[in-house]
């Protein structure tokens, strides 16, 4: 396999008297797809919460690569934006998209942690301003048709359809350049179609090099995607491996169904 | 079909909407009873009754409530003639349909429309120019004063419009100018000119440093935090005798010189409008820029979703120090300005009620739209300056402007319109760059 | 350096006084933001006409000739009627129409309020400074503390006192106050097992309305005057102290008011009395920056 791209290693949240992570150990390697999968409140998004710098965990650390041959460095607590830049994005459980925004304007803003003009080049326009803003657009726009939306680029991201929205997530996540995404639950209130599509969309990402990491509880998308998945209850990791291994796991099987 | 028949069958009022009515119109005669039905002659104590105006109240409850049944009557009667009409035109059935396509308003389209904009700008660029040679001295100080809040309202317009960031304490940018140029002056002789980038860069700093602390806090907060700033500033201008010289203020500010040369009162006058224009224009050019840029996007994803906008790596404290140090440059220059026109500055004028117009400026124009603001300001500017007899009532409007606009129309008289690319010469570009 | 006691005692019997002020007025800020999250900016204006009837009753009843103690009851009375009248009017027209809009809306609204409240009485009363009848009398047994402190200082304790005592009253143990508990805690599950949160949060109105109007009528009393604009800066005080205690905390409303009188009283008292406003804004800015939750709140976190 290839080099470990995020490393978590002992992960531990508590939210006043309430242990939410548990001595997490996750490791996501380059070019991989992961999935992390677990009954309701197992603590899934906390650990998305904590790895890109929402929350600060409580103990252990996480170890993220910030390019192809880097040393892995540490992220914990790091601002989420400084998390960004270093190659780590991710998609919302409730989508959180700009409304008001363009569908392409909120593509755009990925573009944000990868360049540079600020108030002067703003206002003055010098020929370094201009390439670079052609370079935004066309770099968001190449997203967009990635994912299918080309076509609504100027609408309104609040009046695109739940789907398409989810997508559109996906596409502002990837303007960023990350070396890993993190998906959360990105197929929830899709259409066999449109999971199908999604299926395709990230094995696509994944080809070219991305690492992926998702939480879903679509059972059909993660087996058939993930090469890897973790298992979590109560904020505990309780089993980790193929897809073929977890199915077969009697306590992936209790945790989920019960005794 | 269907819209015409729901004017007719639904019901235009009822008993129980007058009920309603009578009982609104009388809680509001007795609750303006005490304040505006009485008063107390300072000098022999009695009472004075001014009934009159509880009875006004009446009336204007019952009025106002009615408006939206008299609307139902007037669409109504529409409805009826538009039937009328087709009854004698003989148009079948199915052709008779409302049209409810959305468009944009009138003014939005006229903006986009790059054509349409230019001509919109010359006629109103010409009109701005020719104004000031056919109207008398008095119309011009209004004008030149409707300009200053232009730059006031743009200015905060991007602090509170385009970042989301309620300043309630903007004033205090605008009393740094303005103290700036006059202390200058006074101290070391500085003139108009040279106060002028020193104002707005004082004023930017201080922006920054009042920014920094508050760069964690959330709405409100924030708003609070920036009023109390706002208010500190005026009390420290008020008392802190040695430098500002207190409420007694300082006069005898030149105003902006002309090369050097000696002008009349009046060519001063006219001098000092043609600035005002194109200071203004200098604004719009500045803020049009900052709003289609990498920048403004920034606060507006900020304003959209912090948390989000985060997470797409935007430096939330530098994009919200960049807001607020920008806001308070521009009203720094306008404070200069300020200083400029008036000869001289006051305490009195920096009070937090200040903010609060500027505040309603750019909430009844359209928070984040230009046109917006432009507008705001001069309809609340400019028209109590009309209606003279109203203009102790103008504060009065800008509470209930504020409250309205909120309620009614949170968007602003002009929602903002998001730049739509051309996809077409996007892929030209592309083509080109051998991509 | 001389300790002067008897100053001492002075600038803390000043305190007292002006805390329980603040914690009256502060104590409305707190029930409102603690039930619908909303700083009521138009709280201040409020205090502000409390003063204004009872000072217009109370001129009406001296004219007809009433024996003092039915003046006052009958002016209390009115003030507080026609405070919690404008507290519900106010909550009506600007508040509720907010519910569920963007939190910035209803703040703008607010200030809308207090800026349209403030010029309505201004235009409607004057513009000027006007006397305020001094109704609370000298009470004899008080006659030796006289150097320290006056009847009327004396008067504002015991009427705090009472006041929050009612208030922790209904708070506790009328189902009103249950009510409003509950509300403030969980909107949506107040609503499903009954409860008429639009008469709960109108009834939180009316109440805060109500101490601030008795704020009022004290201070005024106390300082001899009254003007269209003293809501605006105890308005922002009071704040202040609600914030201090913690906001959407009721002890807490008590404690800030009390704190933050007691300091501006010691600050100006052996300062300088020219900047005690910037005093309390100056504490209002550093709390919400260094400490927001205040001194018995809990800092909230934001559910991603």
């Amino acid at each position: 396999m290839s080099e470990p791209i995020l490393q978590v290693q002992n992960l531990t949240m508590d939210f006043g008297g309430i242990r939410a992570l548990n001595k997490l150990d996750i490791t996501v390697h380059s070019g991989e797809i992961a999935a992390l999968i677990g009954p309701n409140g197992a603590g899934k998004t906390t650990f998305f919460n904590c790895v890109t710098g929402i929350y600060k965990p409580t103990a252990g650390d996480v170890f993220l690569t910030p390019g192809k041959g880097e040393k892995p460095v540490s992220i914990k607590g790091l601002k989420p934006n400084i998390v960004t830049g270093k190659g780590l994005s991710r998609t919302f459980q409730n989508i959180r998209l700009f409304p008001k925004m363009t569908v392409l304007e909120n593509v755009m803003i990925g573009r944000h942690c990868r360049t540079k003009t600020f108030i002067l080049g703003a206002i003055f326009r010098p020929p370094r301003a201009r390439r670079e803003e052609r370079e935004i657009l066309l770099h968001s726009y190449r997203l967009l048709e990635k994912v299918g939306l080309a076509a609504f680029a100027n609408d309104f991201a609040e009046n695109l359809s739940y789907g398409a929205q989810r997508r559109l997530e996906i596409a502002r996540a990837l303007a960023t350049e990350p070396h890993l995404l993190l998906l959360d639950e990105p197929a929830a209130g899709m259409n066999p179609q449109e999971t199908e599509d999604l299926n395709a969309l990230i094995r696509e990402i994944a080809a070219e090099g991305l690492a992926v990491l998702l939480i879903e509880h679509d059972m059909k998308l993660v087996m058939s995607l993930s090469q890897r998945i973790f298992v979590v209850d109560y904020g505990s990791k309780i089993a980790e491996g193929t897809p073929k291994e977890i199915r077969s796991n009697p306590a992936v099987i209790k945790a989920y169904l019960g005794e | 079909m269907l819209r015409l028949r729901k004017y007719e069958e639904e019901e235009m009022i009822t008993a129980k909407d007058i009920r309603r009515i009578l009982l609104v119109s009388g809680w509001f005669m007795i609750l303006t009873l005490p304040i505006l039905g009485m008063r107390v002659d300072p000098l022999s104590d009695n009472i004075l009754w001014r009934l009159k105006n509880v009875m006004w109240v009446g009336l204007g409850t019952v009025v106002l409530q009615s408006l939206p049944h008299l609307w139902h009557l007037y669409l109504y009667l529409q409805a009826g003639m538009i039937r009328l009409w087709h009854h004698l035109m003989g148009t079948p059935p199915h052709k008779i349909v409302e049209k409810t396509a959305h468009r944009d308003s009138l003014i939005n389209r006229v903006i986009t429309n790059p054509r349409q904009r230019a001509i919109l700008c010359a006629v109103v660029l010409t009109l701005t120019i020719i104004y000031p040679q056919v109207v008398n001295e008095y119309q011009i100080n209004i004008m030149i004063m409707a300009f200053l809040y232009i730059m006031l309202g743009l200015g905060l317009n991007i602090v509170v419009g385009m970042a989301g960031l309620l300043d309630l304490g903007f004033v205090a940018f605008y009393a740094v100018g303005a103290y700036t140029y006059a202390l200058l002056n006074l101290h070391y002789g500085i003139n108009f000119w040279m106060a002028l980038p020193l104002g707005g860069i004082f004023a930017g700093i201080f922006g920054l440093l009042l920014g920094f602390p508050i760069l964690r806090l959330r709405g409100d907060y924030l708003a609070i935090v920036t009023l109390g700033f706002g208010e500190i500033i005026r009390v420290i201008l008020e008392n802190w005798i040695e430098l500002t010289h207190g409420v007694a203020g300082i006069v005898n500010i030149p105003g902006p010189t002309f090369f050097g040369l000696g002008l009349t009162p009046s060519q001063k006058i006219l001098y000092l409008y043609y600035l005002m224009v194109l200071f203004v224009v200098i604004t719009i050019f500045v803020v049009n820029r900052l709003q289609d840029s990498r920048l403004g996007r920034a606060w507006l994803a900020l304003r959209e979703d912090e948390i989000a906008c985060q997470a797409m790596g935007i430096d939330k404290r530098r994009t919200k120090l960049a807001a607020f140090s920008l806001g308070a440059f521009w009203a720094g220059i306008a404070g200069v300005v300020f200083a400029a026109q008036n000869r001289s500055v006051y305490p009195v004028s920096f009070s937090f009620l200040e903010s609060a117009m500027i505040l309603s400026i750019v909430v009844l124009g359209g928070m984040g739209s230009i046109v917006g603001v432009i507008l705001g300001a001069l309809i609340l500017i400019l028209l109590p300056e009309y209606l003279r007899e109203l203009s102790q009532y103008r504060m009065l409007f800008f509470g209930a402007i504020l409250v309205l606009m909120m309620i009614f129309r949170p968007q602003g008289l002009i929602s903002v319109v998001r730049r739509k690319y051309d996809i077409d010469s996007i892929k030209a570009e592309e083509k080109e760059g051998g991509a | 350096m001389h300790f002067d006691s008897q100053y001492f005692i002075e600038l803390f019997a000043s305190g007292l006084t002006k805390g329980s002020i603040y914690a009256l007025i502060a104590l409305g800020y707190t029930m409102v933001y603690g039930i619908v999250g909303l700083i009521n900016f138009a709280h201040g204006e409020i205090y502000m006409i409390g003063a204004f009837v009872f000072f217009l009753a109370s001129s009406l009843l001296t004219v007809l000739g009433l024996p003092m103690w039915a003046m006052i009851c009958i002016a209390t009375a009115a003030s507080i009627f026609w405070a919690g009248g404008y507290g519900y009017t106010v909550e009506k027209i600007a508040y509720k129409p907010l519910r569920n809009a963007p939190r910035l809306s209803p703040l703008i609204s607010a200030i809308g309020m207090s800026v349209f409240l403030q010029n309505y009485v201004m235009l409607g009363q004057t513009e000027k400074y006007l006397g305020f009848p001094e109704v609370i009398p000298e009470f004899d047994f008080l006659e030796p503390f006289a150097s320290t402190f006056s009847s009327s200082d004396f008067v504002i304790w015991v009427t705090t006192v009472i006041v929050m005592l009612i208030l922790t009253w209904i708070i506790k143990f009328t189902r009103t106050g249950k009510a409003m508990r509950a509300t403030a805690q969980d909107r949506t599950m107040a609503e499903l097992v009954g409860i008429n949160v639009n008469q709960i949060i109108s009834a939180t109105f009316i109440i805060g309305s109500a101490l601030a109007a008795v704020g009022g009528i004290l201070i005024s009393s106390h300082t001899g005057s009254i003007h269209y604009y003293i809501g605006f800066i105890a308005g922002i005080k009071a704040f202040t102290a609600a914030v201090l205690g913690g906001i959407g905390s009721i002890p807490g409303a008590v404690l800030g008011g009390l704190v933050l009188g007691m300091a501006e009283s010691f600050a100006t008292g052996y300062f300088s009395s020219a900047y005690e406003d910037v005093f309390a804004f100056s504490l209002l800015v550093l709390i919400l920056i260094f400490r927001p939750a205040g001194l018995l709140g809990r800092a909230e976190t934001e559910k991603v």
